[in-house]
């Protein structure tokens, strides 16, 4: 107890001060997931391989992983306490870009279908 | 709230509770980081707007030339690594300014300009021959949202190099300070975020509606 601040901090015994949760590995090994999505995107999207309806679907997931690998290695979004309140906060973000993304598409071709036929 | 503590629970004076999670106030550090990861989100809604709104006219060509006659998947493909690898030079740079190397720091914050500036210069030639060749943003609804989409990112990326030309010489001047580091750390994430909304963009407008 001879030093208080040692006794009061709440901070796993081991961890220092200025600790850096980022390495050059980290960033390493993210960039060469992140190399390997977007390669593996630019094939998907040209190759004959696969069934066209799927190709889509195969780039949005590819997106989708890249960005997660963007998260956590570049961005260190980690399930540590100093990063809940980012997480929930981009947990807002997300839904309120999904509810812009997908509404508008939604909304838009809802009125497309119910259009008058024009002449062009 | 239940706490199950190994130690006495003891009032703590505010300067000394810092900690994770618990009572007291984060290190500067985590909250203004925090703060800008709030703007970067308000910009990321910005960026669902423009991209819904591509979405929705990518169709609408007016009898204009379509994005597989456009685009050119090669040089999006070099514009894409040039953004990656930027992202990467500055992630490792600001590993190097918190380690105090300055000497690396300045090397990593000048490749990451450099490939930045590559960046933009190749799509600053892409958007200079389409409008040479009448495919220009008021030719269609297609090409008003493809060019409001991919340039706002554009002007973002300008604005961040513009940003990277004014910290380092803050850095030359000040050195680096904590003051210094805390803005660099804004400016990586703003640079992360870029290359993040450029996923979005070359799988969206370039993969899907390419050649």
């Amino acid at each position: 107890m001879s030093n208080p601040e040692h006794v009061f901090d709440d901070r796993t015994p081991g961890v220092e001060e200025h600790e850096s949760t980022a390495s050059y590995l980290s960033y390493t090994v993210g960039l060469a997931l992140a190399i390997l999505a977007t390669i593996a995107s630019f094939i998907v999207a040209q190759t004959d391989l696969i069934w066209a309806p799927g190709i889509p679907v195969g780039l949005i997931v590819l997106a989708l992983a890249q960005i997660g690998v963007h998260l956590v290695f570049f961005l260190h979004l980690g399930s540590g306490s100093d990063s809940t309140n980012n997480v929930l906060a981009l947990a807002f973000g997300v839904l309120i870009v999904f509810l812009v993304i997908a509404g508008s598409i939604w909304i838009i071709a809802n009125l497309n279908s119910n259009m008058m036929p024009m002449p062009h | 709230m239940t706490m199950t503590l190994d130690r006495p629970l003891v009032r703590v004076p505010t300067e000394l509770a810092r900690g994770r999670g618990g009572g007291g106030p984060a290190p500067k550090r985590i909250v203004v980081a925090y703060g800008f990861w709030i703007f970067i989100l308000s910009d990321m809604v910005m960026f669902s707007a423009l991209f819904a709104a591509y979405a929705v006219l990518s169709g609408n060509t007016a009898g204009g030339p379509t994005g597989a006659e456009l685009f050119n998947l090669r040089n999006v493909f070099i514009e894409t690594m040039c953004l990656l690898l930027s992202s990467y030079t500055c992630g490792i740079g600001m590993l190097a300014a918190e380690r105090r190397q300055p000497a690396l720091f300045l090397v990593l914050a000048i490749a990451t300009f450099v490939l930045g500036a590559a960046f933009l210069f190749i799509e600053v030639t892409e958007f200079v021959g389409m409008v040479q060749m009448g495919a220009g943003p008021s030719r269609s609804a297609f090409l008003s949202a493809f060019f409001t989409l991919v340039g706002t990112h554009g002007v973002h990326v300008a604005s961040g190099l513009i940003a990277l030309v004014y910290l380092v010489a803050q850095m030359l001047v000040m050195g680096l300070h904590a003051v210094v580091l805390r803005r660099l750390l804004c400016w990586s994430l703003f640079w992360h975020a870029l290359d993040i909304v450029w996923v979005g963009v070359f799988t969206l407008v370039y993969l899907m509606g390419g050649p």
